[in-house]
């Protein structure tokens, strides 16, 4: 759903209801000092979607994303996750609606004196009560979802680029997320590596049907994201296949330009757009 | 002249924020001390990091020190005929003032240095926002642990140095001042009353707990990538061993008052 009216949403949230929105931001507005960072900010998520915050570096697409997180606070406006007005919440609140978020952040932020496996399995063994032999299983499970499963006892520091990216996404899946939020998950990636992680992330979102917000300025990612989908073939393999489209227009764009939201719709809709920004941002 | 008092206005309130911040985040750790979670394998950890990562620096510069105590002593002392007091004069500086002093500065050095450095790094690389993230709170999972285990190990660490310090004595007296072993000992132990060793076991608690609260302070503040964490380092040790010498100063005047 693309709307801009609040009421639209029929807040509060029902988890259970298909399609409700998970994320929704109303009238947000954040500056820092005397720079504005947002400005009337407004846009739901629905579950099981996939919305795509692209515009130029500095635009505030990050910042959006920590906001949802609770990581930073708005100035004005309501932003709700997930069923819960986060913009009121206290650090300790936030923690329980963390838990069923996940986020993979620029770099892959992994703790560098833990092993790929420790990262991996953080949450589930420091702030879960699950059995250690489970918390190994699922390290395993998720390890080898992202075809990484042979080195889960390397420290970050033996892994590439890509692979870190990789070890991000398996630690922000591992506890089995609602939602799933990616900081430009491709960015300084070589285009082989780039295409393995984009991958991950529709392979997460439609098997593991993860509701997936992603930030970027790489559009070939940003398309192929919104274009293809996973399947289960009838051996169980995975196959990456165009996305029907139904699964098109589940998937939203949305331009930030300096702070505010520029465009929002679908890949279609961005792909004809006649003004001359986001002409100028497609070429 | 405007500009210029425009600036002092800035720099006061920036120190100020400094400040409030600082008690907020000590504020924040003492409450998440006594509530839950607590992560015990890292306060075992720390402890490990900061007592025993510290043992062979504490126990240089305390024998060191007491060595270096009984030699220029000794040279005083002479001037008065008073060579066999030498061990009174060591244990009184070791346990009332050195031990603790110099056992909180090599802390700041090598423990305030080590705590901004590897906080500012996980500030700069995002780490402290993951596992915020991921539902942990940064002050119970990393700042508890270390300042408890500053907390505990500062005056164990300040027993050790005091020991090592009148053993280093001990060989100066007996090697270079040709003081007997007996003559050394029974003078280190007249020379101490109660009210001193407990003035040397209480100020070690007040000046763990400022070292590693300052590390953790500017190591969480740190800003400006790489560079920031460099600049982070100097300012925790710089920082920490000033406020360890004007704590001392405070708590040996309380002290004073509340034991003597």
């Amino acid at each position: 759903m693309r709307a801009a009216d609040i009421t639209a949403f029929g807040l509060p949230v029902e988890l259970a209801e298909p399609h409700a929105p998970v994320v929704l931001f109303d009238k947000v507005n954040l500056a820092f000092d005397d720079k504005t960072i947002l400005r009337d900010v407004t846009f739901s998520v629905r579950a099981g979607h996939t919305k795509i915050f692209l515009g130029a570096s500095g635009a505030g697409k990050s910042t959006i994303l920590k906001l949802m997180l609770g990581l930073l606070k708005p100035d004005s406006g309501t932003i709700w996750v997930l069923g819960h007005r986060v913009d009121q919440m206290t650090e300790t609140q936030m923690m329980g609606v963390r838990h069923h978020m996940g986020m993979v952040f620029q770099e892959g932020a992994l703790f560098d004196s833990f092993s790929v496996g420790e990262n991996v399995g953080y949450k589930l063994y420091e702030e879960t009560s699950m059995p250690l032999e489970d918390v190994r299983k699922r390290v395993e499970e998720v390890l080898g979802f992202v075809g990484l499963a042979e080195y889960v006892d390397r420290p970050p520091s033996a892994l590439s680029g890509g692979q870190r990216r990789r070890v991000a996404i398996a630690r922000a899946m591992a506890a089995r997320p609602t939602l799933l939020l990616y900081d430009e998950p491709t960015t300084g990636l070589d285009p082989m590596t780039c295409l393995s992680v984009d991958t991950e992330i529709v392979k997460l979102r439609d098997l593991e049907h993860v509701t997936s917000i992603l930030v970027t300025h790489q559009l070939r990612d940003a398309f192929f994201i919104a274009t293809h989908q996973a399947q289960r073939t009838a051996s169980g393999e995975m196959a990456l296949v165009p996305a029907s489209e139904e699964k098109i227009e589940e998937a939203d764009f949305v331009m930030i330009r300096e702070g505010s939201i520029a465009f929002e719709g679908s890949a279609g809709d961005l792909r004809t757009t006649t003004d001359p920004y986001l002409r100028t941002f497609l070429s | 002249m405007t500009e210029r008092r425009g600036w002092a206005i800035e720099a006061v309130k920036s120190a100020l924020l400094e400040v409030q911040e600082y008690f907020r985040l000590c504020g924040a750790a003492i409450r998440a001390t006594f509530s839950r979670p607590f992560y015990w394998h890292d306060l075992i950890e720390q402890i490990d990091v900061i007592g025993l990562g510290s043992l062979t620096v504490v126990l240089l510069t305390g024998f060191f020190t007491g060595a270096v105590l009984a030699l220029q002593s000794g040279m005083t002392l002479d001037q008065f005929g008073a060579r066999p007091f030498v061990g009174r004069l060591i244990s009184a500086s070791m346990i009332k003032e050195l031990g603790p002093v110099l056992t909180a500065l090599m802390l700041a050095g090598r423990v305030g240095s080590g705590i901004a450095a590897e906080l500012g790094s996980m500030v700069v690389t995002e780490q402290i926002s993951a596992l915020r993230a991921l539902g942990t709170d940064p002050i119970r999972k990393l700042v508890v642990p270390r300042v408890l285990a500053g907390f505990i190990m500062c005056p164990i660490l300040t027993v050790v140095a005091n020991t090592v310090g009148m053993l280093g004595g001990w060989i100066i007296a007996l090697t270079q001042l040709r003081v007997s072993s007996g003559i050394y000992w029974s003078s280190v132990v007249e020379g101490l009353y109660i009210q001193d060793v407990w003035m040397g076991i209480i100020k070690p608690f007040f000046l763990g707990f400022v070292i590693v609260t300052i590390g953790c302070h500017v190591g969480l503040r740190t800003s400006g990538g790489t560079q920031g964490v460099g600049r982070a380092t100097t300012n925790a040790v710089v920082a920490a061993s000033v406020v360890v010498l004007v704590v001392d100063f405070f708590v040996t005047r309380l002290l004073i008052s509340l034991l003597f």
